[in-house]
């Protein structure tokens, strides 16, 4: 194609709208020269570009949603700020850093997998997936004696809730109540993406991603960095807001 | 055009590692200002750069958004843009209610 503008990709060339229905058996024989791409795209990259643009809105719409979450979170710690300080102290930050460092080496890892699925290197796929489920699994891990902790301690929302720290008040709960909630949320997004990255072990493995068309790779990649993201924001203003006062 | 594009992402691990450092630093770097009390609106502002300045660096390298196309580009700011405006609408009402005047 020798036209590239890109309306010519929403709309096509007035000559494709001609040859479109005629020209199948072509198509399809363009299909089996052009392993791994779409028939209903005219090139790689274009199938690249609406593969990543689809991913991406639905990251956006991610991005709304935790906003969503954090905007309730910046209404009820403007208004108890005292008492958010209080119970954020009793996090644990050492375990939360450490959880922030296992993460940002999954997100590396993750990038090692995308990387190697640019060229072809299927083994090296393998392998930064297997790295990225094991630095996800600790993180979970960590979460999960976290969680304990917190439920031994009664510092879990509910009837059973009490609190023995400065007499700051009820407040105390709500911040629970989003630290859970938030916490939460974003480990169900890693049980989500660990799932994933099991599936995706195989197909990997068997060769099906190539330097041409690895776009479930890089989009799965797109989606396992803003979670990232999410704990990047999530760590210093659940963990670090009591720690000066 | 389309091959300058290609060279502009085509980055090595090593610089992937210069990435990863730079976040665990500012992971230190945000411990360390929270330690410190820069008083009351500014120590959730330095946290919140911080936290930005971490998101924008994943962001741009690890997810390729530096040097995709501009259709990407523009889905992915445009994403975090209206949620400033959601931000940005919603503090202009809770902050400036009567009882929050010693927000400021």
């Amino acid at each position: 194609m020798s036209n590239t503008s890109p309306w010519n990709d929403l709309i096509g060339t007035p000559d494709q709208k001609h040859e479109e229905g005629i020209v199948v058996s072509d198509s399809h024989a363009e299909a089996t020269h052009q392993p791994g791409l779409a028939h209903h795209f005219e090139s790689y990259e274009q199938q690249k570009e609406s593969s990543f643009l689809g991913m991406w809105l639905f990251l956006v719409q991610e991005v709304m949603f935790f906003g969503g979450i954090f905007c309730c979170y910046v209404i009820y710690r403007s208004l108890y700020g005292e008492a958010f300080a209080a119970a954020s102290r009793e996090l644990n930050v050492f375990i939360g850093a450490l959880n922030t460092t296992v993460l940002l080496f999954s997100s590396f890892t993750m990038v090692v997998a995308v990387n190697a699925a640019k060229q072809g290197n299927r083994k090296w796929i393998v392998y930064g997936l297997l790295l990225t489920i094991l630095f996800g699994g600790i993180f979970l891990g960590v979460k999960y004696f976290e969680y304990s902790a917190k439920w031994e301690h009664n510092l879990v929302p509910g009837p059973n809730f009490e609190w023995h720290g400065d007499d700051v008040g009820r407040p105390v709960e709500i911040f629970y109540c989003l630290y859970f909630g938030m916490t939460g949320m974003h480990a169900l997004h890693m049980v989500v993406g660990i799932g994933i990255m099991l599936w995706m072990l195989r197909p990997a493995w068997r060769g099906k991603w190539t330097p041409e068309n690895h776009n479930f790779v890089e989009g799965f990649g797109l989606y396992w960095h803003f979670v990232d993201i999410v704990w990047i924001f999530l760590f210093p203003f659940l963990y670090l807001i009591g720690l000066a006062t | 055009m389309s091959e300058q594009h290609a060279s502009e992402h085509e980055h090595g691990l090593k610089f992937y590692w210069l990435v990863l450092f730079a976040l665990l630093i500012l992971t230190w770097v945000t411990y360390g200002a929270a330690l410190i009390d820069f008083g009351h609106p500014w120590s959730d502002l330095v946290a919140l750069a911080i936290a930005v300045t971490k998101a924008t660096l994943v962001v741009s390298f690890f997810m390729h958004v530096k040097g995709a196309t501009s259709m990407i580009k523009m889905s992915a700011v445009g994403g975090f843009f209206w949620l400033l405006i959601f931000f940005a609408f919603v503090l202009a009402d809770v902050l400036t209610r009567p009882g929050m005047r010693d927000f400021f």
